[in-house]
Order: C-alpha cells, then sequence, then structure tokens
C-alpha cells in the first residue's frame, strides 16, 4: 500500500512539475469548452437567397416580404431573369434561388394552383436542408394565409371547407431549443475523454523513451501497482476537469443539471477507467511518444466524430451503430446529456454503466498484461 | 557458493549473436571487471542477469537463484546501474532516493551507512532536481539509489563513461568500500585503464570470453618483447614501423608508439631501422604491458 502511495506521489510531483501539462489539463480545456459550445452550433442562419420575381404581382410582393421577415435569410440580390440566378448558385453568391413564375398570382386564383421553384446549393448538405426547410415553412405559412383569404370565396363554390390537421408541438428537455444547452455537456464530456487518453498514451512510453522503466522493472514493483499508480492521478485529474468545467457550464452557459450529479460523476470514473485502459495499452505496445500521441489521435477522431455528438448516431448505417458500441466518448456523450437535461436516474443509464464496466475490465486487463517488465 | 554463475548462455537479437556461449562465475564479495569495446555484447549480459531479458539458451543464477524461473527473488536481492542514466530527471535528488527506498519497502534511515560516504557529496544538491547535476553526481546518486535496499550483488554498466577523470577516481574508490562491506560487484566498462581496479576480469568481443584472470595474472601472461619508441615524425613513424618485420604489431600509446616485437627485435634493430628511414629525435625504451595490450593481443 506504501509502495503505491509513493508512486502516486511520484506521478503527481512529476504531472505538476511538467510546465506543458499543467496548463493543457486546465485552461485549455475550459477555453475550448467556451469556444466550441459558442461555434459549434448547427442552427442555421444567414441563408443568402436571391428570389427572381417573374410575376410582380401583390403575392409575388407577398412571399417576398414574408421572408425578408425571417431573421434566417438575407436577401442578397433580385435578379431579372433566371439565368443571372443560375449565375448566382453558380458563383456562391447565394445558397437558394427562389423562381416566383410569370403568371403566378393568377394561376392560384383560376387554377387553384401555382408552383414556386427553388433551386438549392447542396454544397453544404446542413446549410441546404435546413434552409430549404425554414423556406418551405414559410411557403407553406404563406399557402394557408392565401387559402384562408380565399377560403370565402372558395367557399361558393366548394362544398365543404377543406379538412386541415394542425399540429402543435413543444420540445421536451430543452423547450427553447437552445442548442448550447444540447452541446455543453456533450463537448464537456469529449474535452474530459481526450485529454486523459492523450495524457496516459503519452505515459509508460515516456518512462521508456527517458530510461527510467529500466530502473523501475528491476524493481520488486508488481505489475498491476504500477499501472495502478499511474491510473489513479489521472482519474483524479478527470474528475477535476468535470467538476470544474461543470461549474463553468453553469456559470457561463445556465446549462441545466435535472439529474444526479452522482450519477455523472460515478459514469465519469467507470468511462475515464476504459479510456486510461486503452491510453496504457497504446503506451505499452509503442516506442516512442510520437507513435503514441499519433494512434491515440487516430482512436479520438473516429470515437468523437462517431460518438453522437454532432451528428446523431441513430441516422448513421447500421454498422456505424454498433462501432458506437465500444466509443467511450459515445457512451459519456449520451450520459451526459441524458441526465444532465432529461434528468435521468442510474436505472436509465443502466445500460451504458454495464457497457463501459465491461470495456474497463477488458482494456484494463489488457493494459497490465501488455506492460512487461522483460522481454 | 557464487554469487554469480554463467553457464553456456546464448542471446540472439534476430541473426545477431550477441552472446556466444558464455560462462564464468563470481565469488561472494568479489570485485569482477567485464571489460569489453562498444557491441560487445556486456549490456545485454546485463539485462539476463538482471532478469530485464530472458537468454535465447543456457542458464544462469544470481545470488543463489535462477534468473528465468525465480526472478522476483533475484529482484529484491540486486541493485542495478543501467549505463543509460535512468533516475527520474524531474524529481529532486532526495525524491529520487525515497521513491526507489519505498519501492523496495525500505527507508534511507535504515540503510544509509550504507550509501553515507556518496551522499555526503550529493547532500549539498539534494533539492536539485536530477536532470540537472553533472555527470559525475548523476552516477552517484544512480549508484546511491542502486544500494539503497542494500543488496546483496551490484550491477555497474559502464558506471564511468561520459564521467571526469577525477570522478572516475572517486567511483571507484566507492566501489572498493562497497566491495569491503561483501557486497559482490559486477562492474563493466570499455576503459582498460579500469581493469587493474578489479579483482579479476573478463576480456569479451563480440559476445564471446577472451580471458578470464586476475589483472597482474593477465599482465604477467603477455610474454613477448614490448618497445615504447617515438621520434619527431610520429606519423611517419608509423607507417615506418607498420613494414618493420620484427613488429608483430605496432599501436599509438600516448605520445609513443608501441612495439609488440617478434624474437629477435633488440633496441638496436629497431634504432638501425629508424635511422636507415632517416628519422631524427628518436628515443626508444622498454615499456611495461597492461590490459590494453594484452586485449589487442587476443582480439
Amino acid at each position: 500500500m506504501r509502495r503505491l502511495f509513493f508512486i502516486i506521489q511520484k506521478e503527481f510531483i512529476q504531472i505538476f512539475r511538467n510546465k506543458a501539462i499543467l496548463p493543457m489539463m486546465t485552461v485549455l480545456p475550459i477555453i475550448q469548452l467556451i469556444v466550441l459550445s459558442y461555434a459549434a452550433n448547427n442552427e442555421v442562419r444567414n441563408v443568402d437567397i436571391a428570389i427572381v420575381d417573374q410575376d410582380h404581382s401583390s403575392y409575388s410582393r407577398l412571399i417576398i416580404g414574408k421572408i425578408q421577415a425571417s431573421d434566417r435569410f438575407t436577401i442578397v440580390e433580385a435578379p431579372l431573369s433566371a439565368k443571372r440566378g443560375d449565375d448566382l448558385l453558380q458563383s456562391g453568391g447565394a445558397d437558394i434561388i427562389l423562381t416566383v413564375p410569370p403568371a403566378f398570382e393568377k394561376d392560384f386564383l383560376r387554377e387553384k394552383t401555382a408552383d414556386l421553384q427553388m433551386l438549392v446549393n447542396a454544397i453544404n448538405g446542413q446549410q441546404a436542408i435546413v434552409g430549404a426547410a425554414y423556406l418551405g415553412q414559410i411557403i407553406q405559412s404563406f399557402n394557408r394565409e392565401l387559402m384562408a383569404d380565399a377560403a370565402p370565396r372558395l367557399a361558393a363554390i366548394r362544398t365543404s371547407p377543406q379538412p386541415r390537421i394542425d399540429i402543435t408541438y413543444s420540445n421536451w428537455y430543452n423547450a427553447d431549443l437552445d442548442y448550447k444547452t444540447f452541446m455543453v455537456p456533450g463537448i464537456l464530456g469529449e474535452l474530459v475523454t481526450i485529454l486523459i487518453m492523450v495524457l496516459s498514451a503519452m505515459n509508460v512510453v515516456r518512462e521508456r523513451e527517458v530510461g527510467t522503466i529500466e530502473q523501475i522493472n528491476v524493481t520488486p514493483i508488481r505489475r498491476w501497482q504500477f499501472i495502478l499508480g499511474k491510473m489513479l492521478p489521472f482519474l483524479f485529474i478527470g474528475l477535476t476537469l468535470l467538476a470544474v468545467g461543470l461549474t463553468a457550464g453553469k456559470l457561463i452557459f445556465d446549462i441545466p443539471t435535472e439529474g444526479s450529479l452522482w450519477v455523472v460523476f460515478a459514469f465519469c470514473l467507470l468511462n475515464l477507467s476504459v479510456v486510461l485502459g486503452m491510453g496504457l495499452l497504446i503506451s505499452n505496445l509503442v516506442d516512442t511518444q510520437q507513435q503514441a500521441m499519433l494512434i491515440a489521435f487516430f482512436f479520438i477522431i473516429v470515437f468523437v466524430l462517431m460518438s453522437g455528438l454532432f451528428t446523431p448516431i441513430e441516422s448513421m448505417p447500421e454498422w456505424a451503430q454498433y462501432l458506437a458500441v465500444p466509443n467511450p466518448i459515445a457512451h459519456f456523450v449520451s450520459v451526459m446529456r441524458q441526465v444532465l437535461l432529461k434528468g435521468s436516474g442510474f436505472a436509465d443509464v443502466q445500460y451504458q454503466f454495464v457497457v463501459t464496466g465491461f470495456m474497463s475490465l477488458v482494456f484494463n486487463a489488457l493494459a497490465v498484461w501488455s506492460y512487461r517488465k522483460r522481454d | 557458493m557464487p554469487d554469480i554463475a554463467i553457464q553456456n548462455i546464448n542471446h540472439n537479437y534476430g541473426s545477431v549473436h550477441a552472446l556466444q556461449n558464455l560462462s564464468f562465475e563470481v565469488g561472494k564479495g568479489e570485485l569482477f571487471g567485464l571489460i569489453g569495446p562498444d557491441g560487445a555484447g556486456k549490456s545485454t549480459l546485463f539485462r539476463i542477469l538482471t532478469t530485464l531479458l530472458v537468454p535465447t539458451s543456457g542458464s544462469a543464477s544470481v545470488a543463489g537463484f535462477d534468473v528465468v524461473k525465480d526472478y522476483r527473488q533475484i529482484r529484491r536481492r540486486v541493485g542495478y546501474m543501467p549505463g543509460k542514466f535512468s533516475l527520474y530527471q524531474d524529481l529532486s535528488v532526495e525524491e529520487n532516493l525515497q521513491f526507489f527506498a519505498t519501492i523496495f519497502g525500505t527507508t534511507i534511515q535504515e540503510n544509509y551507512h550504507l550509501i553515507e560516504d556518496i551522499y555526503v557529496q550529493l547532500a549539498p544538491f539534494k533539492n536539485r532536481r536530477a536532470g540537472n547535476l553533472s555527470g559525475g553526481m548523476k552516477q552517484k546518486l544512480a549508484l546511491c539509489c542502486a544500494l539503497i535496499h542494500e543488496p546483496e550483488v551490484l550491477f555497474l554498466d559502464e558506471p564511468t563513461t561520459g564521467v571526469d577523470a577525477v570522478s572516475r577516481r572517486e567511483f571507484w574508490e566507492m566501489l572498493q568500500r562497497l566491495k569491503a562491506q561483501g557486497i559482490t560487484i559486477l562492474v563493466s566498462t570499455p576503459y582498460m585503464d579500469e581493469a587493474s581496479l578489479c579483482e579479476r576480469v573478463a576480456l569479451i568481443q563480440e559476445g564471446k570470453i577472451l580471458s578470464i584472470n586476475s589483472p597482474a595474472a593477465m599482465v604477467k601472461s603477455f610474454d613477448k618483447p614490448l618497445w615504447a619508441v617515438k621520434s619527431d615524425r610520429i606519423y611517419q613513424l608509423l607507417l615506418d614501423l607498420r613494414t618493420f618485420d620484427l613488429a608483430e604489431r605496432v599501436e599509438p600509446f600516448g605520445e609513443y608508439l608501441h612495439i609488440v616485437g617478434r624474437p629477435g627485435i633488440s633496441q638496436k634493430t629497431i634504432l638501425d631501422f629508424l635511422k636507415n628511414k632517416n628519422h631524427e629525435g628518436i628515443k626508444i625504451q622498454p615499456a611495461q604491458p597492461t590490459i590494453e595490450h594484452v586485449f589487442l593481443e587476443l582480439a
């Protein structure tokens, strides 16, 4: 026990003396949390739109007015010809071209139907889909107004009023659809995981590079003592970072904390043990810190992009959804969101606990096994 | 019973035969030197004896325990100083010592008597980080850390490489004192002049042992005539002497050239030969053989 305590003490002394690592684990993650939470925003604003109005009727002016009134669209130009509209799309001057054909109003009134053309620049898929959906909504509402407007006149012709389904909705767990409420807990989980993975991946190999492992290996120190002595300081650092991050999130972004923080911290502990196992495993298998860094980097990229932080796992192909099962960041992000936003209790995130607990056993056993004291 | 017993040890790194059929014994309390150039296999042998490396074949025991089967027992009983400085550079002198004492389940106080002589020299720097020590101080600290658990056998892999002449001498004096305390010491060095400070030495090259004996007996076994020669044009002298048919080998040795002669060589035959080659300022005197001569003779 005394031996383990001294190994841990030694690790802490080394960590706090390292001028590069200390700011890397304290200041940088908080800055990242703030910057990323403001910047990593899926809301689409400022969609540039060009409207080719070939009708110049009161209806076409009405629809332009509605688009103008929306804060999501910026009307960049109102070209006179469809050709000019195409050019704008080509040159990237506009994201969407809306064409109101000649006789739009006349057709609507006479034929009870009229067409509009929407050309969307889908190079930026997200922007295009969301922008087009917003525009669709505006046109829908315009459509309803026209129908209501024309209803008395139409009623004279029609025998019965057109049936209509109205949908009302409310957003649970994030009533205002505040993007930051959604992102901050996830980003925090991701940052803690990445940091601990990088630090642990570089740790044992550093001793190998410097040569100190040679001296350690001839001592009676046991393998599990050595590995545990490496892990505990990082667990402590990870939990501290989580606490600081949650406090910052509460103060700066006013993120909700509906569920029990105990569940969050308990899961963080378990999750970090998986990440540490992975990191130490990498560290044991490579020869230089550079190799460790590159391998850790590869896994981190995959973990982050497939974690459901930015794009939902449910919309990934089936094979990719299976890949999310051994992804520690995916579980962490999901637990953070569920517990903090929705107030889920331990029972609701049991699945994540079980999977993560299993992975922790596997990776830590591998980490101890792969640390060889002799060649 | 010998403290170190090596029997037919072989070790290969792929197709490289680092050690070839090595066998020798080191008695209890002996100061034994392993002398050989870089790449001779000294470090490989150390790594096998300190249980860091499993030999390809053969067996060895340290302090009575087999290096493969009873490696745990050995790790408790030996001190090892690797050739490369391998203490924590970002820990202070005192923290390093404390750390290694604790790892071995002991304290600095308990075994202070073993390291006292060395540690008093380090004491003024005890709060300095190990990485900021001078080369000689680093070696002293490494020796302290290897001694702190009162080992029965001490393995020192090139402890004086890269250390200044004064520190080297001090280091060897420390080894003599440790030997006096009954610790068995196996030390390797590429410096032939340090061999005479050991009780027995093994000359090793390319993974093979050339000779094992006490330094005195080894020097005595060198029975060829040896002459030291110099002149005003030392490089030309070397070239000329290499064509001298009574010289078996000519090697630069300090400011002189040493000639290992064939039968029939004498001061007069050398002088005649050199005068013939128009050398001036010629000085010729008999030379005393050293371990280096023995090594070059065998190599």
